[in-house]
């Protein structure tokens, strides 16, 4: 069944043949971070794909996977692209590493997921919680619920960490 | 300028020294062209046709690139009344030029036609924002979208931040170094008569314009425009027959990546980009190395990915590319002179074949439109690099053009003068 759901002004949809995505945001929707593991090499990865990046085999099976992790890139943007997200400017993307698999396979690799920062309940961090997130930051995942298939994964903040911030003038 | 030699130089590895630019054309850069892209497409080819002395009918190929915003190939030659033997219509942006130019050589190498003509026609601000403004940002989200697009993540400053700001972490590289990209492509625009912004500008202006997403200020992203561009390939046989001198591809890489291009960010250190993968294959095609080339075309989407080309291609130490970038070596009369028409920053953005375009004249020595014209009809170059003057660069044998699709793809072109 193909899910929909508004969404900051988007209409977000998951085809009823997209059994990665509609699987991946049903874990979401109960409030779980699921990832594929391989079923041969039993490495786990994201975004969803048909097939394993680091050893070509297609099955795999979705586990939970401890939603806590490391900024570890991001961008303040305050100069919104689509129309739904100016009201919320500004807003902050992460590229979160998180603790689960980090340096493997390779010591460069690791799962790194994208969301906004937010609060607990998954809305967007107000301006000044935006200023306190940096490279090194700890975070934790909290969920946009759509409805019972679509939840957003986010990020809010997890204790106090060394950080590093832009050193411009990110406040124009 | 001193070569590196082959041990064998006849067996004339992978197509080197074979092929050739012969004619280059364009429209104006405007924004606001009141022109569809099929206008301008015929416009720009026609022009590069003529500007190779050749005639539609030597003409028997054709390929374009565009991202569904854009008119074909069957459309432009019909147009002009050329018969294809060969056409295609591929998907892309930055690092398609270059891509294709490898495709032209080997379409003519197999037989398959004679000589080839790449052409990117885009409404770039009237029509389909580059940006991602208008019908783009009101798109359904699906499939591997539903990982980006939810967050607000979707214009290329958005996509390559990530990049860029690791990059300041990692190796401490400050604004005002990237901004002087900005500050030199300006100046080298302010030479440039056919540049939409022909203002200088200085790195604390760069610095003071209004935060678009940290890292990139408004003058640290490009321009959106409405042009067609267009360059004709054809083997360095033909082209020596034709009006100028020959610019003689020396080597092509075409869209090589970083590991996990559905999202490179998995791989580290991310502020790598695909120019560490790319580097050694241009190198070896075309038999020099960075230290021979006399002008790059690096990329500049953004102030930014001229800096992160330049550096993984090689031409600083890794970490190195800030310095590069604001020490005065790609500023006309620099060592190695930086993108001399103005670039996408200043002069238009053509998703990167503009930037081939000024190598090639660069390589004729015919880059510039401000000094006088001698007897025999050809600019006197003064070099005077000051506002409103000279910007061709002297005694240029070898440029580079280093393009960029994202940190996760890119392509390079090295050409000679024939």
């Amino acid at each position: 069944m193909t899910v929909t759901a508004d969404y900051l002004g988007l209409r977000l949809q998951i085809a009823d043949v997209d059994h990665e995505n509609l699987a991946f945001f049903k874990s979401c929707a109960e409030g779980k971070l699921r990832l594929q593991r391989c079923c041969a090499c039993h490495l786990l990865r994201y975004p969803p794909t048909t097939a394993c990046p680091f050893c070509a085999e297609p099955a795999a099976e979705w586990s939970e996977v401890e939603a806590r992790g490391v900024v570890h890139s991001y961008t303040r943007v305050h100069h919104a692209i689509q129309p739904g997200l100016k009201p919320h400017t500004p807003y902050v993307i992460l590229l979160v590493e998180l603790d689960a698999q980090r340096g493997q396979p390779g010591p460069g690799d690791a799962l790194r997921l994208v969301g906004n920062l937010a609060d607990e309940t998954g809305r967007l961090a107000d301006p000044e919680t935006t200023d306190k997130v940096g490279i090194g930051s700890r975070v934790r995942m909290v969920l946009a619920h759509l409805n019972d298939d679509l939840a957003i994964p986010h990020w809010t903040l997890d204790g106090d960490a060394e950080t590093w911030r832009y050193p411009g003038d990110g406040r124009r | 300028m001193p070569m590196q030699t082959e041990a064998d130089v006849t067996t004339n590895p992978f197509l080197r020294d074979r092929y050739a630019i012969a004619g280059v054309g364009e429209t104006e850069y405007l924004r606001g062209g009141g022109r569809t892209t099929r206008a301008m497409a015929t416009i720009a080819v026609r022009r590069a046709i003529e500007d190779a002395g050749l005639e539609p009918s030597d003409v028997d190929g054709m390929l374009s690139y565009q991202g569904g915003d854009s008119t074909f190939a069957p459309f432009v030659a019909g147009d002009l009344g050329i018969r294809l033997n060969f056409y295609m219509d591929v998907f892309g942006g930055g690092t398609s030029t270059e891509a294709l130019i490898g495709i032209a050589m080997g379409v003519i190498e197999a037989g398959m036609c004679r000589t080839v003509v790449i052409f990117r026609s885009m409404n770039g601000f009237s029509q389909v924002r580059i940006g991602g403004t208008g019908v783009r940002a009101a798109e359904t989200v699906s499939g591997d979208m539903l990982h980006s697009r939810p967050y607000g993540w979707i214009s290329a400053g958005q996509h390559f931040s990530f990049t860029f700001m690791r990059h300041m972490h990692d190796y401490g590289t400050t604004p005002a170094q990237v901004a002087a990209v900005k500050a030199i492509h300006s100046e080298h625009a302010s030479n440039n008569p056919k540049a939409l912004y022909r203002k200088r500008v200085t790195v604390e202006e760069v610095l003071a314009s209004r935060m678009i997403c940290e890292p990139l200020h408004l003058l640290d992203c490009c321009v959106e425009t409405d042009n067609a561009t267009a360059i004709v390939v054809t083997s360095l046989e033909r082209a020596r027959d034709c009006r100028h001198v020959p610019a003689v591809i020396r080597g092509v890489v075409g869209r090589v990546n970083k590991p996990r291009m559905d999202m490179h960010y998995q791989h580290g250190p991310i502020s790598d980009v695909a120019a560490k993968y790319a580097r050694e294959r241009l190198w070896s095609n075309a038999g020099v190395g960075p230290d021979d080339i006399d002008v790059t075309g690096s990329y500049d989407a953004f102030t930014f990915t001229t800096m992160l080309l330049l550096e993984d291609y090689g031409f600083c130490k890794k970490g190195d590319g800030g310095e590069y970038v604001s020490d005065g070596t790609i500023r006309l009369g620099g060592r190695r002179p930086n993108n001399t028409s103005g670039g996408h920053l200043c002069e238009g953005y053509t998703h990167g074949v503009s930037m081939v375009v000024e190598n090639v004249r660069q390589l004729r020595h015919d880059a510039d439109d401000s000094c006088p014209i001698g007897p025999d009809g050809r600019r006197q170059h003064t070099y005077d690099y000051r506002e409103g003057g000279c910007r061709q660069c002297r005694n240029v044998e070898l440029t580079a053009n280093l393009s960029w699709a994202g940190a996760q793809t890119t392509s390079g072109l090295v050409m000679r003068r024939g």
